[in-house]
C-alpha cells in the first residue's frame, strides 16, 4: 500500500512545466535536475513534496516531449504515484518504465493536501481526509508486469524479452 | 473486415492479425535518440547490461537539440554520444547535421516502416507512410538492444480532406485548425489517418508538417498513405527503390471521421500556452512580437523558406522584431542558398542558424526574456518552453510568421503584398 499527501494540479501539465528545456544541460546531473521538478507549474513543489507524496492532476497530464526525465524528476522528488483524469501516452509509458505508478481516476473528488492510501492490487484510492473511495482503471497486463518488476530495464533483465 | 493504415503496418511487422486494442510485439525498422534524450538512453542501455545493438545500421544518434553545444554540460553529453556511436557502430549525425526528423524523412524512413525515436515529434515520418512514434529513453534503449518493442494497436480517427488551400493558407493552418477542433488530448493513444481527394494538394513537405503535429493532439501516429506524391519525393531524394504504395482498406473501420474542406481554412495561430488555443491570425492584429522564428521540424523545410523569402523579398523585418531562420537540414540550407532565399532573408534582416532545432526549446539561439512575445513556426507553445516562463509563444505558418516579421505584430499574411 502507498500512503501520501495529495499535491493538486490542473489540466494539461506539460513536460515543459515538469522539467523545462532550459534545464536540459542538467540532464546528466539528476539530483540537481530534480530540484526543478514541476517548477513552472508550482515553484514551491520540489521543496514541499515529502517522500510518498502523490500528484493529483486533471486531464492530459504529461503532454508534450518524450523526455523520460519528466517522470524521473517526479520520482526523484519523492512522489510515490500520479493520479490523473487522463495522461499523455509517452509520459504514461515512461512513468511505468521507471516503476512510477500512474492511475486514472476521477481526481475532482480529492482536495489538495488530503491524505491518500492507494492499494494497487485492489485498484482503490482511499481519501482518508474526506472518506471518499475511488477506483482506478486497469492498465494493460504488459504494463502491470513492467511496473511490478520496478520498471522496464529490470523487466527485460528478468525475462530477456517482451512477454505477452 | 478491412484495416486502417496503422493496423496494416503493425500486422505486417508483428506477423499477426493486428486489430485496434490489441497489444503486439513488432519489429522496429529504425530507432534513434537525440542529444537531450540520448544520454539517458545510453545509460539505460548500459544499466540493462546490453552489449551490442540489434541493428547498428538502423540505429541513429542525432546531435541537433543544442548544437553546436552552448554549455559545458551539453558538450559532455555530446562526447558521451559520440563515444557510444564509435563503440557500437551506429549512425551518428553530428552538430550541423540537421534535425533528426528531417534527416529521417530525407534519408532513412520508408513507407510501411515502424520507426521509434526518443523524441515526441518522431511522428513526422508518418508523412510518408511510416508508423513512426516517440517513446522515452528506456523504451528506446531496449529497442537498441532487441530491435523490437510492444505496441498497443491504436484506434484511428480518419481526417477526410477535400478542396484546395486558398492563397497563403497551408498545411500549418490545417493542423492548427484540427488541433483547435479536437483539443490537445483529442486523439490521445489514437492514430490520425489523413485521406480524401484533398490529399492531392498536400506536397510531401505539407504532409510532414501535418504529421509532425499529430502528437499535439495526443496522437500516437499521424499517418498518410504512400502515393504518387510520396513516390515523387523518394525519387527526388534518390531513394525511389524504397517506395511501395500503401493505403488503408476501403472497408477499414474508423472510430470517427472528421471532414475538412481545405478551401474553408484561413491563417490560424495557436495562442499561449497550449497548442489547442487557436484563433484566426486576423483576430490577433495588434499583438506586438519581439521575435519571429521560422524553422524547426515542423516548418524548416525548403518550401517553408521559399514562402518566407517570397513575402520578405525587398522588405525589412520590423526594427523591434528579431527575425531568426533555422533551416532543418544541410540539404535545406544548401538548396535555399542556391535558390537565393538565404540572401533575400539576410537582406530582410534575418539571422541564419546552423541546421538544428535552434530556438525551439529554450536552450540557445533565441532564448526569450520575461514579458517577451515570439511568433514561431514550431509545434509547441508551452509555458517556459523557449526560455522565460513569463514569455509568450504564438505558433503559426511560415507565411503568417514572415508577414508578421515585417509589421512587428501578428498579421494575416493575406494582408501584405
Amino acid at each position: 500500500m502507498l500512503k501520501g499527501k495529495a499535491f493538486k494540479f490542473g489540466d494539461n501539465i506539460s513536460t515543459d512545466h515538469i522539467i523545462p528545456g532550459r534545464y536540459a544541460h542538467l540532464r546528466s546531473n539528476l539530483p540537481e535536475l530534480a530540484k526543478h521538478a514541476l517548477e513552472d507549474a508550482d515553484p514551491t513543489f520540489a521543496s514541499r513534496v515529502k517522500k510518498g507524496g502523490v500528484i493529483v492532476a486533471g486531464n492530459n497530464f504529461g503532454l508534450g516531449s518524450s523526455r523520460e526525465h519528466a517522470p524521473l524528476v517526479i520520482k526523484m522528488a519523492g512522489v510515490s504515484a500520479i493520479l490523473a483524469k487522463s495522461v499523455a501516452r509517452i509520459f504514461f509509458r515512461n512513468a511505468i518504465n521507471l516503476g512510477l505508478p500512474v492511475l486514472i481516476c476521477d481526481t475532482d473528488k480529492i482536495d489538495d493536501g488530503d491524505e491518500l492510501k492507494i492499494e494497487l492490487k485492489k485498484g482503490v484510492v482511499k481519501d482518508t481526509t474526506n472518506g471518499n473511495q475511488l477506483t482506478f482503471g486497469k492498465m494493460p497486463d504488459i504494463m502491470l508486469r513492467i511496473l511490478n518488476q520496478g520498471g522496464l530495464i529490470p523487466y527485460i533483465q528478468k525475462y530477456g524479452d517482451f512477454k505477452l | 473486415m478491412g484495416k486502417t493504415l496503422a493496423e496494416k503496418i503493425l500486422s505486417q511487422k508483428s506477423g499477426s492479425d493486428a486489430r485496434c486494442g490489441d497489444i503486439v510485439i513488432a519489429k522496429v525498422d529504425l530507432v534513434f535518440a537525440q542529444d537531450t534524450t540520448g544520454p539517458l538512453t545510453v545509460r539505460q542501455f548500459q544499466a540493462g547490461n546490453a552489449k551490442r545493438l540489434a541493428n547498428p545500421k538502423k540505429t541513429a544518434i542525432f546531435l541537433d537539440h543544442a548544437a553546436p553545444s552552448p554549455k559545458r554540460e551539453v558538450s559532455n553529453d555530446h562526447q558521451l554520444l559520440r563515444q557510444f556511436a564509435q563503440k557500437t557502430g551506429c549512425l551518428i549525425y553530428d552538430v550541423g547535421g540537421g534535425i533528426c526528423h528531417q534527416i529521417v524523412a530525407e534519408s532513412l524512413a520508408r513507407p510501411g516502416d515502424v520507426i521509434v525515436g526518443a523524441d515526441s515529434h518522431t511522428v513526422t515520418a508518418g508523412g510518408l507512410g511510416a508508423f513512426a512514434t516517440g517513446m522515452g529513453s528506456s523504451d528506446v534503449a531496449v529497442i537498441f538492444a532487441l530491435g523490437k518493442s510492444w505496441f498497443r494497436v491504436p484506434e484511428t480517427i480518419k481526417i477526410a480532406l477535400s478542396g484546395k488551400f486558398g492563397r497563403r493558407v497551408g498545411a500549418k493552418d490545417l493542423i492548427l485548425h484540427l488541433i483547435g477542433d479536437i483539443g490537445a488530448d483529442g486523439a490521445t493513444y489514437k492514430a490520425l489517418e489523413f485521406g480524401g481527394e484533398g490529399l492531392a494538394s498536400l506536397n510531401m513537405s505539407d504532409r510532414f508538417t501535418v504529421a509532425n503535429m499529430a502528437v499535439e493532439a495526443g496522437a500516437k501516429v499521424g499517418l498518410f498513405p504512400a502515393d504518387k506524391v510520396t513516390r515523387h519525393y523518394l525519387n527526388s531524394q534518390k531513394r525511389g527503390d524504397c517506395y511501395q504504395p500503401l493505403s488503408a482498406d476501403s472497408d477499414a473501420v474508423y472510430e470517427n471521421t472528421i471532414s475538412i474542406n481545405l478551401a474553408s481554412l484561413e491563417p490560424m495561430v495557436a495562442k499561449p500556452h497550449t497548442v489547442d488555443n487557436v484563433a484566426p491570425a486576423r483576430s490577433l492584429k495588434g499583438t506586438k512580437i519581439q521575435q519571429v522564428f521560422i524553422g524547426t521540424c515542423t516548418n524548416g523545410r525548403m518550401e517553408d523558406l521559399a514562402i518566407a523569402a517570397a513575402i520578405l523579398k525587398g522588405k525589412k523585418s520590423h526594427p523591434q522584431t528579431r527575425l531568426i531562420i533555422g533551416p532543418a537540414s544541410p540539404q535545406v540550407l544548401l538548396s535555399a542558398i542556391s535558390a537565393g532565399y538565404i540572401r533575400t532573408l539576410v537582406e530582410a534582416g534575418a539571422v541564419i542558424l546552423p541546421p538544428g532545432c535552434g530556438a525551439c526549446l529554450g536552450l540557445h539561439q533565441g532564448v526569450l526574456a520575461s514579458g517577451e512575445t515570439c511568433l514561431s513556426t514550431a509545434n509547441r507553445n508551452f509555458k517556459g518552453r523557449m526560455g522565460s516562463p513569463q514569455a509568450f509563444i504564438y505558433l503559426s505558418s511560415p507565411a503568417t510568421a514572415a508577414a508578421s516579421a515585417i509589421t512587428g505584430e501578428i498579421t494575416d499574411p493575406r494582408e501584405v503584398s
